[in-house]
């Protein structure tokens, strides 16, 4: 190409088009938008990418070794840690893993008291999610927002469990403390004051011409490809699944409770794109509230925790427990020698399968649509690293 | 040092050190350094409800415009070679802040194999704030701590000075 | 369809190779040779009626009282939303299984992570190299006897007990 006769040879003609040079980069894994500590290395031709390599590891915690260390009661803070934006959710499935190995019956109340934290702790951490996913496209107002409303979610839980973010709420059998007074007042409050503003959060940002414009038509997956990669949860229903484990594989007492499974619909672009995904989360935040407010005017009386002996020691036998937690069905592989403490622990969490198929989708989208697309499939960095 | 009020007129005393100190405490400008969970705590604390800004500290994304390095988070070993490479790109004078049990002494995860217990052992750190996670009011008053800490230097020292009053 | 159905199914096809009882549980078990574990997951992935077409999760278990290494493949099949645990054993001194990476794509991840940690080698997997440890990291850490490396490129992994100062 010459340009007033200045000649630059940087880029050569070919018979098939302009052929430049590929470029590696490297994003991460310090990035302030790779959500935590994820790295990619980039193979880019000019802003187009050919592929982004995910780098993972850097927040590898051995969480599974030290569950073989630290028996079944001592493991429950470190459930926190596996995926610390909804923490509650990760609690629930060690609880249940034990509670199905050893046969224990949790009390009714004390399941609702899960139900409660459980959904409080997802309106939260999708609030993260979809805030987060405007800051990463640029818009720093509405992740504001986000956060002034989990910290009166953070305030109610701190009520709960005395933590605004690692909870260890729960227990083998039941739940830790019960609900204190007053609560059920103020968080049904909340509900009714958050509900409206899920609506007003959409008309500030979700229906914005250019938010649906860095969304829509981008990274595309289709249901089968979402099945083949193992996607779950929002990521799955946003290609048009209906499954969620709530449902399908119904555990507590999801059962009795009503609520809808928002699927991606592809309103204004394709169905499975990264709009898609982002307006499940924001539907979803609706079901919570109506979980919450039938959850909390249900609560039944009788005691949280059932008995359970300080040295558990289940029987020798494999369990293999699935609960929805934010980011989809959070798997719990946990085998048992019938000693104190468990002979293997396996997290199966969404993000892992979120961050593999990273490398599938990124091709051929822009450098800038990576963060969007990172953000839409709400990959946090513990729940990929464990 | 509340250098307005003092002399409410126009005349100004003061020490070229505590001009300096003052200007330099009053924009710590911090790296986010986000690692684990302490991350979210971070950002909270530099969300709408604690507002790091009200101190003149804001974020900031690359390490080569940032005075503070706020290490909140689990430093596993992999991360830990990187992490000194980010301090070192740091221009002087520069500050770090080790946030949580897991950046002080491994906390939690001193039982992991692959986590490195305490981010002091790759670079020196001015404050240590204790919590898992530490709230925001503490990672505040951990910020407080430290502009304490650089109001108290001293650049302009007599030669004879210089061996004990070194900052 | 039932667990049992599809253990007789698997059974038809691949005759021995199949352990002849099914292990009961949450989700049953089919203990599958170690040498046909490719063959049997992409018969269940394309039986129409069986259609596993997903690879929900893959865990390395280390049996060291019966110096074996485990590999559990959990599949879920969204189309009739069944389930069943493919599991196959190898001698823990050096554990070799085919890979299932070309049946599903996840499983090229979860079978680097089984290496990396339990040190399984899956034979003809397009990229088996380490995933959340260093590339240079010695030793598998999920094997019940890891030992702890002192130190990892001059940081030491010890810590004195804070309470002493
Ligand atoms: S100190 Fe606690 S909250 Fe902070 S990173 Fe460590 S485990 Fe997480």
């Amino acid at each position: 190409m010459s340009t007033a006769g200045i000649e630059i040879g940087l880029e050569r003609e070919t018979p098939a088009g302009l052929e430049t040079e590929e470029m590696t980069l490297n994003m991460g894994p310090q990035h302030p938008s790779t959500h935590g500590v994820l790295r990619f290395v980039v193979k880019a031709d000019g802003e187009v990418m050919r592929r982004a390599i995910p780098d993972i590891g850097y927040l590898h915690r051995s969480i599974e070794k030290i569950s073989e260390k630290v028996g079944y009661h001592g493991f429950m803070p470190y459930t926190d840690r596996v995926d610390y934006v909804s923490a509650m959710q990760c609690n629930q499935g060690w609880a249940m893993a034990c509670e199905k190995l050893a046969s224990i019956e949790v009390p009714r109340r004390g399941e609702y008291c899960r139900v409660i934290a459980c959904e409080l702790g997802r309106i939260a951490s999708h609030l993260i999610s979809v805030g987060t996913t405007g800051m990463d496209i640029g818009a720093f107002t509405p992740f504001t927002h986000a956060l002034r409303e989990r910290e009166r979610i953070n305030n109610l839980l701190e009520e709960l469990c005395g933590a605004r973010l690692t909870f260890n709420y729960m227990r083998i059998g039941g739940c830790a403390w019960d609900i204190p007074p007053g609560f059920v007042k103020r968080a049904s409050e909340f509900v009714e004051q958050f509900e409206p503003l899920i609506d007003e959060y959409n008309e500030l940002i979700s229906f914005n011409k250019i938010y649906v414009e860095r969304l829509a038509n981008v990274a595309i997956v289709p249901a089968e490809m979402a099945i083949a990669w193992n996607l779950v949860g929002p990521n799955l229903r946003g290609s048009g699944v209906k499954y969620d484990v709530r449902k399908d594989v119904p555990y507590s007492v999801y059962p009795e409770l009503e609520f809808d499974v928002p699927v991606g619909t592809g309103e204004r672009g394709t169905l499975g794109d990264s709009y898609d995904r982002y307006m499940v989360r924001m539907n979803e935040m609706k079901e919570s509230c109506r979980i919450l407010r039938q959850a909390l005017g249900g609560i039944p009386e009788g005691p949280v925790i059932a008995k359970v002996p300080r040295t558990f020691k289940p029987p020798p036998g494999e369990v293999y427990v699935r609960v929805e937690a934010s980011r989809g069905d959070m798997g719990w592989f946990v085998v048992s020698d019938g000693t104190a403490f468990p002979a293997r622990t396996h997290i199966r969490t969404g993000s892992f399968s979120a961050m593999a198929i990273i490398e599938e989708l990124s091709k051929g989208l822009m450098i800038a649509d990576l963060v969007a697309v990172i953000a839409s499939l709400d990959i946090v960095a513990p729940e990929v690293d464990r | 040092m509340s250098l307005i009020n003092t002399v409410p007129e126009s005349v100004i005393t003061t020490k070229v050190d505590e001009v300096l100190n003052w200007t330099r405490k009053s924009s710590v400008w911090y790296m986010l350094f986000g690692l684990a969970c302490c991350a979210i705590e971070m950002m909270q604390t530099g969300g709408p409800r604690s507002d790091l800004d009200r101190f003149g500290a804001v974020p900031r994304a690359t390490p080569r415009v940032s005075d503070l390095i706020i290490v909140s988070g689990t430093l596993t070993l992999k991360m830990a070679l990187r992490t000194k490479v980010l301090y070192e790109q740091m221009p002087d004078p520069k500050y770090a802040i080790s946030m949580g049990s897991c950046a002080n002494c491994g906390g939690l995860f001193q039982l992991a194999y692959s986590v490195c217990d305490g981010v002091d052992k790759v670079i020196p750190v001015d404050v240590y704030v204790p919590g898992c996670p530490p709230r925001p009011e503490a990672l505040t008053e951990g910020l407080l701590k430290l502009q304490d800490k650089i109001q108290q230097e001293r650049w302009l020292v007599r030669a004879s000075d210089e061996g004990s009053a070194a900052a | 369809m039932e667990a049992a159905e599809i253990h007789r199914r698997l059974r038809d096809k691949l005759g021995n190779a199949v352990e002849p009882t099914l292990q009961d549980g949450d989700w049953p078990a089919c203990e599958v040779r170690a040498a046909a574990v490719a063959e049997a997951c992409r018969f269940l992935r394309d039986d129409p009626d069986l259609r596993f077409d997903c690879l929900s999760n893959l865990s390395a278990v280390d049996r060291k009282a019966a110096d074996q290494i485990e590999v559990h493949y959990h599949l879920f099949s969204y189309a009739h939303r069944h389930q069943v645990v493919v599991k196959a054993s190898s001698p823990r001194l050096d554990p070799v299984l085919p890979t299932v990476s070309n049946v599903w794509p996840i499983a090229n991840w979860l079978e680097r992570e089984a290496f990396d940690l339990m040190g399984v080698t899956f034979v003809n997997h397009p990229d088996l190299r380490r995933i959340l440890m260093p590339e240079d990291w010695v030793g598998h850490p999920l094997r019940k006897d890891f030992v702890e490396p002192e130190e990892y490129h001059g940081i030491s992994t010890r810590r004195e007990s804070l309470l002493k100062i």
